[in-house]
Formats: structure tokens, C-alpha cells, sequence
């Protein structure tokens, strides 16, 4: 599909959202709380922030939240009773803000939801209800590194419009998939002809930081290399980089219930966790830290391109902004090229 | 720190210790901890205020402690929670050389528990003077103001557990949230769930958080957690006249009892 480009104005911005809450949709966007930024339910666009570089969480809970309800159950003497969670009729969400770091992870978190054609019709659908508008990035961090994975800070990967700010506050409207289409066909009188503009000026410089190829050709053989011990000495074993991270889809299933009644419940897991790969004899095939930081970095880097062939990282950085022990993802992944390639 | 680097280097020239857990240099002007191994790593050493983070937690890291004897540059908050996990059995006084710095970045030579004991007595041990303030502001709210506070605040928890991996205290192998038969914590990240987790966190700290506020640091989502275990800890203090850190050997202030205990229910 070829990519039609609009002008969408801010104020044109501002009715569009109020006119998808009259239709019934939830729209999300950052909003700055608690000196955070992180995605939120918003009722108009001025309860949106632009003053961040990438929310503290990432976007994924639209699709796959923190925690959710699979079925409920009743249990008699006789029969146990599955009620199924309806998930036909779902909310249709709008992601507005979305940074093209978040809108390709999308696509790596359905390559595994999908896999091997088990479609995890939670996930599915929700993503199906999904509308990603996302907001190409003017300005970058040093813990930044999407270009080095396939991603630029204006890549339309993902996204289903995507807005760059170009001047007076007006956005170069990206028209990228049928969903985009059919959203700006709807309010055909809000985007208007696009102007000529180079979208590449407004665009943040993220510098190629490690050669990808490096990592994906060699990372398989380096599965005893010292270096997974001498990375993971300092790392406290918290789960915050998984829980932030866009394309960590690790999950836990338990049943919470009350007396004979209950629900069957996911919520988000961390392969960091010693208790992720514990056996009920008590044996832990990961047993120490720089197994389970192995597994992490080998999960993304050479399972999911070997087996979804989609490299695992977006390169956005929460992990290291959020890591309380500052392991640095973009500076360990720029040390493990250099060590792989030897 | 010119006399803390001085001693490093001593210790790892004379293999005194195989390891030294200091502060060094990370990314975009923070911290992070680095393990020094030879004397020519030490000038990697920093210490100012940045420094916060409880170095203690690597003492009880599996990986870490195979690496040989361990020494440690230990601010009072690392000073404190030594002793405590010192009373709690969890760490022998030969196994830990300890390289005491003063705010000031200076050497507090430390042979040995005593010493550390020492120059703990002597330091202001109170909590932080913004925390008090917020806490001050709790305990003057009502039942129902304080349950909204808490309710908003831990709403926003993912339970990611940053803030019980980056306690030095919270050591357990199992936590209890994770004993699943039966399962006592509600291991969902609901409001409700929450709440259980850091309520159960905050009373199994209780008598022994030695408020380095390294779980509220940690959290990614700026939860203030550690105004919980600041709480036990003014309470333990004005109930039991405890204060936990500064005895190497000292009875646990929920775990223990005195058959001369003023209170008659303990008879």
C-alpha cells in the first residue's frame, strides 16, 4: 500500500479525538503523572503531554495488559461451569502517541502471539481493535538506539497514521494501512492537502550505535562466553526491564478464587525472575542471573529472529531508563557485538 | 577518597580480598555499582552524593559471593544493613572486609563489627527530613484520606518486584508472595492486590528496614514504597525503643520475646 500523505492541524488534531470519544472509542495517549509520562485513557488532547521521549511504560498494555481475565468458573459438586471471556465485543482503542519504537513492537509481540499459528485470541483481538496514530520523535536520548535495530526515529513500521510536527504546530499526517485509511476517510474535512516538507529536518538524529548483523550472525555460538557473567554481575534480578519493555510477552496463569467461584487470570512475568524456570523437584536449569540475562538478550536477539524472524528489541530504551542497577541495554548490546564478532 | 582508594588497593594488592563492590562512574552521569579486581581498576572508585544505592544487596548476590572474600565501600546506609544482616545470621564479620566512607568521601576504618557499631552510634539516624514531612501528612489524615492515598498510589504497581530485588533485606529465596500453595498474595497487579503486596512487604520489614530508601528508588513508576517501611520504622522506634542497623547482634523486634516483657499478654 502506498503511503498517502496529509496535513493534519492541531486544531484538527483536537477535533479528531473528541469526534473518536463520540463514537464510542477509547483513546489513549501519554499523559504526565506522578512526574511520570505514561500511557492513559484521555478525553480531549489537552490532557495529552508532548514532553517525552518515550513513556516510562510502553504501549503494550492496550493489547496485552498487566493483567487479564481468560475465563471465569463455578464449581459444584458435579461439573465445573467456564464462563469465556467475550472478546468479540471489546472496546475499539485509538493508541495516539504512540513513538514508532512502540508501533513496531507490535509487530514483534504478534509475531509471538501468532507463532506457529497459535493465535492467542486475547491478544489478537485486541490488537485488531487497535488504531496506532503514532508521533514520529523530534528529539532522542542517549539510551536511544532504534536505528541500530531497524527503526528510525520516523519509521512508519507499525504505525497505521503516522504524525510528524512539522511548523505552527501542524502535523505531516503519514497515511500508512487500510486502518489509517479508513480513519482519515472518515474525517476526510480534518486532513487536508499535504504541504511539501521534508519530514527528515524534524526529525531526531539517533546515531547507528552497533552493526545488528553482527549480534544476529553470532550471537547462537556465544552461548558460553563470559561475557553474560561479567554483564550480569551488577543486576538485581527485578523484573522492571521486562515489565517496561514493548516486546517482553512472558506471562504467568493462576487461578484467583473465592471459594467455589473464580477466574482464571495472566499477568505479566520476567524471564529475570529465579523463580521463572524453578521445576516442582526444585531444580532451576537458570539458576544464577547471568543465565536468566543470557536468556533475555538471546530470547530477543537470536530466538525470536530464528524462530518469528523478527528481531526482538525496538531499541527505545525503557529497560535501561527504568533499571535500578543501570544495566545500560544499548552499551551492553554495542560490547556484545564487538565480543561476538571476535 | 583518596584514603579509601589507598586501602583498596592495599587489600587487593596484599589479596586481603579477591573483590571490592564500590561506585563508579555509569551511564549519563549516574552511578552504577563496578566490582574492582585489581589495584589498577581502583581508580575507577567514586564516591559524592550520587552514590545512594545499597551496595549491601551484593553481599548476598549468589554470584557475587562465590567470587572470593568480598570487600565493600560502605556509606552508613551499607554500614547499617551490614549489621543487620549480621543479626539476622545472614553474613560472618571474616567473610566482609568493610571500607566505611563518611560523607565526606573519607576512609572509617573498620576492623571488624565494632567499629562498625561505633561509628553508626554516633551518626544521625533519623529518616530524611522530606519523608518525615509526608509521613507527618499521612498520620494526620483520616482513615478514609489515607486509604485513598494509598489505594491511588499503588494502583499505578506493576509488580515488577524492582523494589524487593533492590532491598539488601529482602533476601528471601522464596518470597512469600510467591508460595502458591496456598496461595496467600493475590499475585495479580490490581489495586487490591497490590495493596496485599506491599502491606505484607512492608510488615516483614518491620524491625528491620534500615530506611536507605533504595526501594522507592528503584521503582519505575515513582511509587513512594518506602514511606511504608519508614512508617515501621518511627513505629518500632517509639513502641520498642528499637532502632535496627546498629547492633550486630541485636533480637528481632517482631520475632522475639522477653518473659520480663512489660505486657501481660505475653505471659
Amino acid at each position: 500500500m502506498n503511503i498517502e500523505n496529509k496535513l493534519l492541524k492541531q486544531s484538527s488534531l483536537e477535533k479528531l479525538i473528541l469526534k473518536l470519544k463520540e463514537e464510542g472509542k477509547q483513546v489513549f495517549a501519554p499523559v504526565k503523572k506522578n512526574d511520570i509520562v505514561d500511557f492513559s485513557e484521555i478525553a480531549s488532547l489537552q490532557e495529552m503531554t508532548e514532553d517525552y521521549i518515550v513513556t516510562v511504560q510502553s504501549a503494550k498494555a492496550v493489547a496485552f495488559p498487566k493483567v487479564e481475565t481468560l475465563f471465569d468458573f463455578q464449581i459444584s459438586k458435579s461439573n465445573v461451569a467456564i464462563t469465556e471471556k467475550d472478546t468479540q465485543s471489546l472496546p475499539e482503542v485509538v493508541l495516539l502517541g504512540a513513538r514508532p519504537c512502540d508501533a513496531a513492537a507490535f509487530e514483534a509481540l504478534n509475531a509471538i502471539f501468532t507463532w506457529d499459528n497459535l493465535n492467542d485470541h486475547f491478544f489478537v483481538q485486541k490488537l485488531k481493535k487497535t488504531t496506532i496514530i503514532g508521533f514520529s520523535c523530534s528529539k532522542a536520548d542517549d539510551k536511544c538506539f532504534c536505528t541500530s535495530v531497524n527503526g528510525n526515529p520516523g519509521s512508519t513500521r507499525g504505525s497505521d497514521i503516522l504524525l510528524t510536527k512539522i511548523d505552527n504546530g501542524n502535523y505531516l499526517a503519514e497515511i500508512i494501512t487500510e486502518k489509517g485509511q479508513d480513519l482519515a476517510a472518515k474525517y476526510a474535512d480534518l486532513f487536508e492537502a499535504a504541504p511539501e516538507v521534508d519530514k527528515n529536518k524534524y526529525l531526531a538524529d539517533v546515531p547507528v550505535q552497533f552493526e545488528l548483523k553482527a549480534i544476529l550472525d553470532n550471537i547462537s555460538g556465544a552461548f558460553d562466553h563470559p561475557l553474560w557473567v561479567k554483564q550480569s554481575l551488577r543486576c538485581i534480578s527485578c523484573g522492571a526491564c521486562a515489565y517496561v519493555c514493548p516486546t517482553c510477552a512472558c506471562f504467568d496463569i493462576q487461578d484467583i478464587n473465592n471459594g467455589s467461584e473464580g477466574h482464571r487470570k495472566r499477568s505479566w512475568d520476567s524471564c529475570g525472575f529465579g523463580l521463572f524456570t524453578i521445576h516442582t523437584s526444585g531444580h532451576n536449569p537458570r539458576e544464577v542471573q547471568s543465565q536468566r540475562w543470557r536468556q533475555r538478550v538471546m530470547h530477543k536477539f537470536a530466538y525470536m529472529p530464528e524462530r518469528q524472524q523478527v528481531v526482538g528489541c525496538v531499541g527505545c530504551g525503557r529497560c535501561s531508563r527504568s533499571c535500578p542497577a543501570d544495566m545500560n541495554l544499548k552499551e551492553h548490546l554495542i560490547n556484545l557485538a564487538k565480543e561476538v564478532a571476535k | 577518597m583518596d584514603s579509601v582508594k589507598k586501602k583498596a588497593k592495599e587489600l587487593l594488592e596484599n589479596q586481603s580480598v579477591n573483590l571490592i563492590i564500590g561506585y563508579g562512574e555509569g551511564s549519563d552521569k549516574s552511578v552504577r555499582t563496578i566490582f574492582i579486581s585489581t589495584a589498577d581498576e581502583v581508580d575507577q572508585l567514586i564516591y559524592d552524593e550520587r552514590c545512594v544505592q545499597n551496595l549491601a544487596f551484593y553481599l548476598m548476590k549468589h554470584e557475587v559471593k562465590h567470587m572470593g572474600k568480598l570487600g565493600i565501600i560502605a556509606p552508613l546506609p551499607v554500614m547499617r544493613t551490614i549489621l543487620q544482616i549480621a543479626s539476622e545470621c545472614q553474613i560472618k564479620e571474616e567473610n566482609v572486609v568493610v571500607l566505611g566512607v563518611n560523607p565526606k568521601g573519607e576512609l572509617v576504618e573498620c576492623n571488624g563489627f565494632k567499629d562498625i557499631e561505633s561509628y553508626v552510634a554516633a551518626c544521625d539516624l533519623d529518616l530524611p527530613a522530606k519523608e518525615k514531612e509526608i509521613i507527618a501528612k499521612l498520620d494526620a489524615m483520616t482513615v478514609q484520606e489515607r486509604w485513598t492515598f494509598w489505594t491511588n498510589e499503588l494502583s499505578r504497581c506493576i509488580k515488577c518486584y524492582a523494589c524487593r530485588a533492590a532491598c539488601p533485606m529482602c533476601y528471601c529465596t522464596r518470597c512469600q508472595v510467591e508460595c502458591n500453595n496456598p496461595q496467600w498474595i493475590t499475585v495479580e497487579a490490581t489495586p487490591m492486590g497490590n495493596l496485599e503486596w506491599h502491606f505484607m512487604r512492608a510488615m516483614h520489614l518491620t524491625g528491620r528496614c534500615v530506611n536507605c530508601g533504595e526501594c522507592g528508588r528503584a521503582c519505575p513508576l515513582n511509587i513512594p514504597v518506602n514511606l511504608l517501611t519508614y512508617k515501621t520504622v518511627m513505629t518500632v522506634k517509639e513502641q520498642f525503643d528499637v532502632v535496627s542497623g546498629t547492633l550486630a547482634n541485636m533480637d528481632s523486634v517482631l520475632s522475639s520475646y522477653k518473659i520480663d516483657d512489660k505486657e501481660n499478654f505475653i505471659r
